[in-house]
């Protein structure tokens, strides 16, 4: 049950910084602390607490509205198969349960070898490439069952990896603010009017 | 992306560079008139910039179609900081253009950003992207470290006294957040719940009871056009009431679905459709189409003609909402397709408001047990005696007893399956009866006179 690593400890204080305030960073620090242990350990969102100055209670509470932040371990691999109305039409269901028998599971849960969880999800915005699936939050469109057996295996065999990361991975690019460029959080009570929103009437103060 | 079908050649405004494979990289972009539009409002006073804005009366794209221009007008004056935040929470069911435009053209997205914020005075910007979509995070962050190397973004801007950070924020799968309120409950770290109105606008008070300007991802990638080909030019495309170009998926049974940007107000359903699509599917005829969206009522046939307008879709009683426009062929069973649409909502529910809460998943419950064969003669007159208690008369556009619409979006679908297709219904409940006198043309139908309350 880790907390974050000392990496992740300085990440963590670096992405606070950019709100004005702390608890702002609460999601984009649940999502770190996913993508160090592949779910939400208790611990975690303990440290997450302490980073933010709440109590980890009110870190549960949000954390526990949003469907992607898993508490418990999933498989390795998250295959999402969008069932919604344009999915429907063309096939989406069919995927589904083509893909619960070959992975011998229904939705929601996870192959005995801790490889695949299972989700029918609502509209991931692929509508006119349906149907269409996610493993991991990697888009697959248009996906015949051929090539969802075929992607299974290359799951299995490693064969995606440089593609499609280890669960609780998103970005694989962090946004960094450098020292010198940053303009820094608009924390309230401590901003005035803009310097460039000047009246327009006073030629002097006229923006650069 | 093709043009033909419509009336003329319109310009491809924000989907111009998706035919580069590197249209993401900041060299294709400032090789492709990129940031100029951005230098441009920086020699230009905020004002100016914002009164073009007005000036081309662009549309807000997420669903409502609120001003953008008039909107930012709406922060209260002398109250700062204000905040510019970003709504790229796509996932309205049949939605797909937003992805798009974060996935292949970020940099877009950014120099639309910067000018709106340079323009209304906000000192920090968010950019709050769908949880699911890690691509358009990865494309976004990547944008986002190369346009602060150039100097683009960040302090001192390209050495003006215009200061303005641009932060990557994204959600974790909800999709009430798209609701400006919802997102800014999110933004602030909390459950994304929607706020009780009034105030009616974050611009008046939004993300930490300050200023707050909300705008759709496909609203601000319409802006460095319009800044660098001027409004007027930008007013010399589309309808009256809706100017410009407008992004369209097409989605369900027809022969090419795919994504178009086409003249916004004339183009019609049909040159989508039948057009740029190729038609339904096989030797298939059209059942019905959501015209905007899950939460939009279904047309038929007889709307095809409609122009892509608000007022020509409200008056016909539905909305133009998100841009999503899903085509169902006659195999389609009604009630399924109206349980799927309604089985979304009921998940989606936020929990804050009874009426959503409790109503969408009985009235998923009643759509699942119908389709499982065990509907009764009841079941219609309780489908919509559940719906009248969550959008009272069940009227167009929605009365609600919600916060937010999402509750009522989950009566459209269910409101119109009934209205339309009420024999496939029957055959579901053993014969049951639809008692509703039924109109068009978004007046409603009404349980008839002397219905009990409860069934
Ligand atoms: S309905 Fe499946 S991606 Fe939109």
């Amino acid at each position: 049950m880790p907390r974050f690593t000392a990496e992740n400890t300085i990440l963590a204080k670096e992405i606070i910084g950019r709100y004005p305030h702390p608890k702002s960073a609460l999601i984009p620090l649940l999502h770190l602390a996913q993508e160090q242990d592949g779910h939400l350990a208790e611990d975690a969102m303990v440290h997450i607490a302490e980073l933010i100055d709440h109590t980890p209670a009110e870190v549960i509470g949000t954390a526990s509205f949003y469907e992607m932040f898993k508490r418990e371990p999933v498989g390795d691999y998250l295959v999402n198969v969008c069932t919604n109305i344009a999915c429907m039409l063309m096939g989406g269901e069919e995927l589904l349960h083509h893909l619960e028998d070959r992975l011998d599971i229904r939705p929601g849960s996870t192959t005995a070898d801790g490889m695949f969880t299972l989700e029918d999800v609502e509209c991931i915005a692929a509508c006119t490439e349906a149907p269409c699936l996610t493993v991991n939050y990697r888009y697959f469109h248009k996906i015949s069952t051929d090539e969802a057996d075929q992607l299974l295996e290359d799951l299995r065999a490693g064969r995606r990896a440089h593609e499609i990361p280890k669960h609780g991975t998103l970005a694989r690019v962090r946004q960094s603010i450098p020292a010198d460029r940053r303009a820094g959080a608009a924390v309230p009570g401590e901003c005035g009017q803009p310097v460039w929103m000047t009246p327009k009437d006073d030629p002097e103060d006229a923006p650069a | 992306m093709s043009d033909q079908a419509t009336a003329r050649t319109v310009p491809q405004m924000i989907t111009g560079r998706f035919q580069y494979d590197d249209a993401h990289t900041i060299e294709r972009y400032e090789a492709t008139e990129g940031y100029a539009a951005l230098r441009k409002a920086l020699q230009m006073h905020p004002e100016d910039v914002h009164a073009e804005i007005k000036e081309a009366s662009l549309l807000g794209r997420g669903g409502a179609g609120f001003p953008a221009g008039v909107k930012w007008g709406f922060c209260p004056p002398g109250v700062w900081p204000r905040y510019f935040v970003v709504n790229g929470d796509e996932s309205e069911p049949g939605t797909y253009k937003d992805r798009l435009l974060m996935e292949r053209d970020p940099h877009q997205l950014i120099e639309g950003v910067l000018i709106g914020a340079y323009a209304t005075g906000c000192a920090q910007a968010f950019l709050y992207v769908r949880g699911e979509m890690a691509l358009a995070q990865e494309r976004i962050a990547a944008a986002l470290n190369e346009a602060y190397a150039a100097g683009l973004v960040g302090k001192d801007i390209l050495g003006s006294s215009f200061s303005c950070d641009i932060v990557l924020h994204w959600g974790a799968g909800a999709y009430i957040v798209g609701e400006e309120t919802a997102l800014i409950e999110s933004l602030e770290g909390n459950r994304g719940m929607p706020r009780l109105k009034p105030p009616y606008f974050p611009a008046a008070k939004g993300l930490y009871m300050q200023p707050t300007i909300v705008n759709n991802v496909e609203t601000m990638a319409n802006v460095p056009w319009i800044i660098r080909n001027g409004a007027e030019a930008y007013t010399a495309y589309g309808a009256e009431s809706s100017r410009g170009t407008r992004m369209f998926a097409v989605s369900g049974h027809v022969k090419k679905p795919g994504v178009h940007e086409v003249e916004f107000g004339t183009t019609t359903f049909r040159d989508l459709i039948y057009g740029h699509c190729g038609g339904i599917r096989g030797n298939h005829t059209l059942k019905a189409f959501i015209p905007g969206g899950a939460s939009a009522p279904w047309f038929y046939e007889e709307h095809l003609d409609l122009p892509l307008e608000a007022g020509a879709v409200g008056a016909a009683g539905s909305m133009l909402g998100s841009g999503a426009i899903v085509v169902m062929d006659e195999t389609t069973d009604a009630v399924k397709a109206a349980w799927r649409v309604v089985r979304f909502f009921a998940r989606e529910s936020c929990g804050k408001c009874t009426p959503c809460r409790e109503g969408t998943s009985w009235l998923e419950k009643v759509l699942r047990r119908m389709l499982d064969g065990q509907g009764r003669p009841e079941d219609i007159a309780l489908l919509l005696d559940l719906c009248d208690n969550i959008s009272p008369s069940i009227a167009w556009p929605p009365k609600q007893t919600t916060i937010c619409p999402l509750g009522p979006s989950a009566v459209s679908p269910i409101a119109s399956a009934i209205m339309r297709f009420k024999p496939e219904f029957q055959a579901y409940c053993g014969g049951g009866d639809v008692p509703t006198s039924v109109t068009i043309n978004g007046k409603a139908y009404l349980p008839p006179e002397g219905a009990p309350a409860g069934v």
